[in-house]
């Protein structure tokens, strides 16, 4: 066959080219793939998962419908209107019954009581209280706590009778749900949150600011001495970034408290009275001040290798057209930068709002971040469904920049020392 | 960075003026990390030089905190934990990773840059949401409060800087070598360990490296999902500074500043050989 002439190109034992080559590649795609799945299966175990774990958290709403199930049952038709009747109240009396012998009402009090406040003790107490009761159950469990005669606990437990709920995003952003379904603004005391995120965007940018004014000198410097200087003078950007993360918090607060080295000094050269000592932590002095070091080389690192791929000669060239100092610089070598300045701009920014430690330990009130408030509800309030909404919001603008940064820069150009 | 010859006279003190201000930022940079390594055999539980300390005094010294450190069975037992987990994260993940970068180097690695993107996300997801959702899922599977957990956790961790360096390290790799050394007579087993490997191990190594610091000062997630027994070096330091904060912890900080001095000094020094076996020379 090989004789016609329209007759395919083959190899040696027959096959055509095409198929043979395309055989190849499918082949090398397989094996590439195979020598990545083992890594892929990985952090889809250990990472990926809990990721979605937490965002299901975020919305998951299981305990009014798990352990009010009959009450839930019972309510449906139910006109909104007026109290509900006897058979709801049974229904209620029966559930918490079975509550308290299960000791598993916890999680359905504190659940409730985010929504409305006394819902927690109208639970507990209803359900210790249960036992000397008899039917009909709906003036003995009105008398016994005035919640189950407002209408608005029955809207209320109605509403969350549902397996979703987007009230943890509402409280994360500092909003709630009337009993009729509206969405209004949280009492002024307990709008925390939506400042902090802004307070959090807001002291990210004065970071990346501070970083990018100290590096881009100092990058601009590496880029142009010569590689056995530069070599040398490297190592004093990345000694810190080596160092560990606990250290370099820990030698600031060494530093900036009132008793520490630099208000010592300056008492000592006479700059500040002893009684006039300046307040530089737990403070946002002390978290910018903290944080502007520690991600000082993220910032360096980026701007130095594209300030090394921009050759000498063009500022003489510009120099040579008459160009004056300044100029030159601003027309024609800071233009060239720009890659870097974001390269290094969203790199500092993204790890600056999701930053923990160190607001947590010099930040005192004033400078702490909302990741200070996620720690709070996994760990004090024990509100993890806060807790989660609220790390889904980070966690989303985070991504945002993430795949901002992706666009324009790429992952794999990110260089590490 | 010379003066160049046609520079006007307020350049000239422009320069001196920029190199005065590099330096400061130099200061700023490696100051903090210098002033605690003398703050750290202060006699006195203060952070601050003392007196004697200013006067060159020796009984303004001791060696007090470091005593302290070694004799404390927490610090010792949060050192002997932090070794057992970083070393074993720091196993896992290069072999991960190292396989993963062999893969994703291939011209034909289907779905590369979204592959790449998902791999690199444990490095750019704040800690603090990692060690939430971990949290959760391990709690729920029984891995919280375990060694296998906490190993698992700064595993996925570290995996990025493996991947990066070593990717990196691959594709700058000249396969050129593989055939020259075929030419010459090498069969594929003798190329793999005399040519490939040798100029592929600093890669593999970096990323160990960092792969290893990583865990080894790593606190939220340790915060959140270990339990007494898995407490590390961070965690006490952590705890330290937020209960009542001694110089033992200066002691610490001088001690994980040499650490952090002997690593910098390892990857200078696997550069220079990388660049040495590549043929590439400083200027």
């Amino acid at each position: 066959m090989s004789d016609s002439p329209a007759s395919p190109l083959t190899t040696a034992d027959g096959v055509p080219l095409k198929i043979s080559l395309r055989r190849a590649v499918r082949r090398s795609k397989l094996k590439a793939f195979l020598l990545v799945s083992p890594l892929l299966l990985f952090l889809v175990i250990a990472f990926i998962m809990p990721i979605g774990e937490m965002l299901w958290r975020s919305v998951d709403n299981p305990e009014v419908s798990t352990h009010l199930s009959r009450t839930v049952d019972a309510l449906e038709g139910w006109d909104r209107e007026s109290l509900p009747g006897e058979e709801v109240f049974a229904a209620l009396a029966e559930d918490l019954r079975e509550g308290q012998q299960a000791r598993n009402l916890g999680l359905l009090s504190s659940r409730l009581n985010y929504e409305k406040s006394g819902m927690r003790s109208a639970i507990t107490r209803s359900a210790r209280g249960l036992g000397a009761l008899e039917p009909p159950y709906r003036e003995a469990l009105i008398e016994l706590n005035a919640h189950w005669g407002d209408l608005d606990t029955w809207k209320l437990i109605e509403r969350e009778s549902s397996p979703l709920t987007l009230s943890y995003y509402l409280a994360a952003v500092d909003r709630q749900l009337t009993p009729d379904g509206e969405i209004v603004r949280a009492p002024e005391t307990q709008r925390l949150h939506v400042n902090l995120f802004w307070r959090t965007l807001w002291m990210s940018l004065v970071i990346t600011g501070l970083t990018l004014l100290l590096g881009y000198p100092i990058a601009f410097l590496l880029a142009s001495l010569p590689l056995r200087y530069s070599n040398l003078l490297m190592i004093l950007v990345l000694l810190p970034f080596w160092t560990s993360l606990l250290v370099r918090t820990t030698t600031w607060i060494a530093i900036l408290q009132s008793q520490g080295v630099l208000n010592d000094m300056m008492v000592a050269l006479g700059v500040i009275a002893d009684e006039a000592r300046w307040q530089m932590i737990h403070n946002k002095t002390g978290t910018i001040v903290a944080m502007t070091h520690i991600l000082l080389p993220f910032m360096i690192l980026p701007l130095y290798s594209v300030m090394k791929t921009i050759p000498p000669s063009y500022m003489r060239a510009a120099r040579s057209l008459g160009g004056r100092p300044f100029l030159c610089f601003r027309r024609v070598y800071f233009p060239l930068t720009i890659p870097g300045i974001a390269a290094g701009g969203i790199l500092v920014f993204i790890l600056s709002i999701g930053y923990y430690i160190t607001p947590a330990l010099v930040g005192g009130q004033s400078g702490r971040f909302i990741t200070n408030y996620i720690a709070y509800h996994m760990q004090t309030s024990l509100n993890w469904g806060l807790a989660a909404a609220i790390a889904s919001i980070l966690l989303f603008v985070v991504v945002v920049f993430y795949l901002v940064f992706n666009r324009i820069i790429g992952v794999d150009k990110v260089k590490l020392g | 960075m010379a003066i160049p010859s046609y520079a006007t006279r307020g350049e000239r003190i422009w320069h001196y003026v920029f190199l005065g201000i590099c330096a400061l930022i130099f200061l700023f940079l490696v100051g903090p990390l210098l002033i605690i390594i003398p703050l750290s055999f202060n006699a006195q539980p203060y952070f601050t030089f003392t007196q004697e300390m200013l006067t060159l005094d020796p009984a303004g010294f001791s060696l007090r905190w470091y005593e302290d450190f070694f004799t404390s069975r927490a610090w010792l037992n949060a050192i002997k934990n932090s070794f057992i987990i970083g070393i074993a994260s720091t196993i896992l993940a290069t072999i991960l990773g190292t396989v993963a970068a062999l893969g994703l180097s291939s011209r034909h690695m289907p779905a590369r840059s979204a592959i790449m993107a998902l791999l690199i996300s444990p490095m750019i997801v704040p800690l603090i949401i990692s060690a939430a959702a971990m949290f959760f899922f391990f709690s729920k599977v029984n891995l919280a409060q375990t060694y296998l957990g906490v190993i698992l956790a700064h595993t996925a961790l570290g995996i990025p800087f493996v991947v990066i360096t070593v990717t990196a390290t691959l594709s700058s790799f000249d396969t050129t070598l593989i055939k020259a050394a075929h030419s010459l007579g090498a069969n594929p087993t003798r190329t793999f360990f005399k040519v490939v490997l040798p100029l592929v191990t600093p890669g593999v190594v970096s990323g160990a490296l960092f792969a290893f610091i990583t865990s080894f000062d790593e606190v939220v997630v340790v915060l959140f999902i270990s339990g007494p027994e898995q407490r590390t070096m961070p965690i006490q330091m952590w705890s330290g500074i937020r209960e009542q904060i001694s110089p033992t912890i200066l002691a610490v900080a001088t001690l994980l500043v040499l650490l952090s001095m002997m690593m910098l000094t390892t990857l200078e020094l696997l550069r220079r050989r990388s660049e040495r076996l590549r043929g590439v020379t400083p200027e």
